[in-house]
């Protein structure tokens, strides 16, 4: 009748989780590879519009942003609440861009110049004035590729 | 007689590699850049006398959008969910109608002889527009083209544009042009 009796101690037996790290550093690597850092502080605040018949930019490395909306909380006090155009880490003004444009095209290699997209991210309350006159000035500047940035 | 070598405690192993795990999670983004792509029309160089292109009027549809966000389609106010169907019809044209765009046969590569619409949405915008409905605007407008590529690669090739090889898409897209012309911005307000 002892067939089934316990042997040894009662207590449960130690899980093996030696291989729990190479799991972790696995999805840790997955992550490192499908994501990319976040290159630029957002200093206006971006609430993309809504469209349906979007596409996605191929090519992300030849893309330039320019972010356009009202300035966040803690810029307010400095910047006002009025609509502002930000280009890497400040605020420019649309004479600016002429400058950003030339020194991102002069970033790529020469095969892509001609592939250069400029991705509009501009809030959804932000009037067309403004978009028109960034649109003028990069038709100034030959950058003719844009996308307007949606979700 | 060699001796065991002593186990690593590698039990907190895990608790690090978590660490960097939620520290890479906060840090990244995974936002894909997704939206509308336009080609902007170059400045005509300066020296150039602008021309006026002369196109008919019945191959050009008004669209316009004013500071209060309304919308006019050929002459009429109408709602944003009409505008797909107004320009689909207009730029296609189905019934031949003396008041919608002319078709020219043109030769595309890889495909023949083909109508080709001669339909141009000229899109028309105030400096008070607001973004949101612009690009609303431009979605309907994208939509509608969309469905006129779907109804010319049914027809033609009996699938819809999306599931075509790279070459058909290009021949879909030759025999349907996205034309939209955006004009010279206007300062619509100004004028009483």
């Amino acid at each position: 009748m002892a067939k089934f009796a316990r042997t040894g101690s009662k207590e449960a037996p130690k899980l093996n989780t030696s291989s729990l790290p190479d799991i972790v550093f696995m999805i840790l690597f997955f992550f490192m590879v499908t994501t990319q850092l976040r290159d630029q502080e957002a200093l206006v605040t971006v609430n993309l519009p809504k469209a349906s018949e979007i596409a996605k930019l191929e090519r992300k490395d030849l893309a330039s942003y320019i972010n356009i909306g009202t300035p966040v909380k803690s810029k307010q006090a400095e910047f006002g609440t009025d609509s502002r155009i930000q280009l890497n880490d400040s605020f420019k003004s649309v004479q600016d861009i002429r400058d950003f444009v030339a020194a991102e095209r002069d970033a790529l290699s020469e095969a892509d110049r001609s592939f250069m997209t400029v991705v509009i991210k501009a809030d959804q309350n932000v009037r067309m004035g403004i978009i028109t006159d960034v649109k003028q000035e990069l038709r100034r500047c030959s950058a003719l590729k844009i996308m307007y940035s949606a979700k | 007689m060699a001796r065991p070598t002593p186990e690593l405690n590698a039990s907190s192993m895990a608790d690090i590699s978590f660490l960097m795990l939620i520290f890479w999670l906060t840090t990244t983004t995974m936002n894909s850049d997704k939206g509308l792509q336009r080609r902007l029309p170059p400045i005509p160089p300066e020296d150039q006398k602008t021309e006026d292109i002369k196109v008919k009027e019945r191959n050009v549809i008004q669209v316009k959008i004013n500071q209060n966000d309304r919308i006019i389609a050929g002459g009429q106010i109408i709602e944003i969910d009409q505008l797909k169907d107004i320009v689909a019809d207009f730029i296609g044209n189905p019934t031949n109608s003396e008041t919608k765009p002319e078709k020219e046969m043109k030769n595309i590569e890889g495909f023949g002889e083909c109508e080709v619409s001669k339909g141009v949405v000229s899109l028309q915008n105030t400096r008070g527009t607001s973004y949101n409905s612009y690009l609303m605007v431009q979605n309907e407008l994208a939509k509608a083209f969309n469905q006129l590529r779907d109804d010319f690669a049914k027809a033609k090739f009996g699938k819809d544009y999306a599931s075509l090889d790279e070459d058909h898409q290009k021949i879909v897209r030759d025999a349907v042009p996205l034309s939209i012309s955006e004009a010279e911005p206007k300062d619509i307000t100004k004028k009483k």
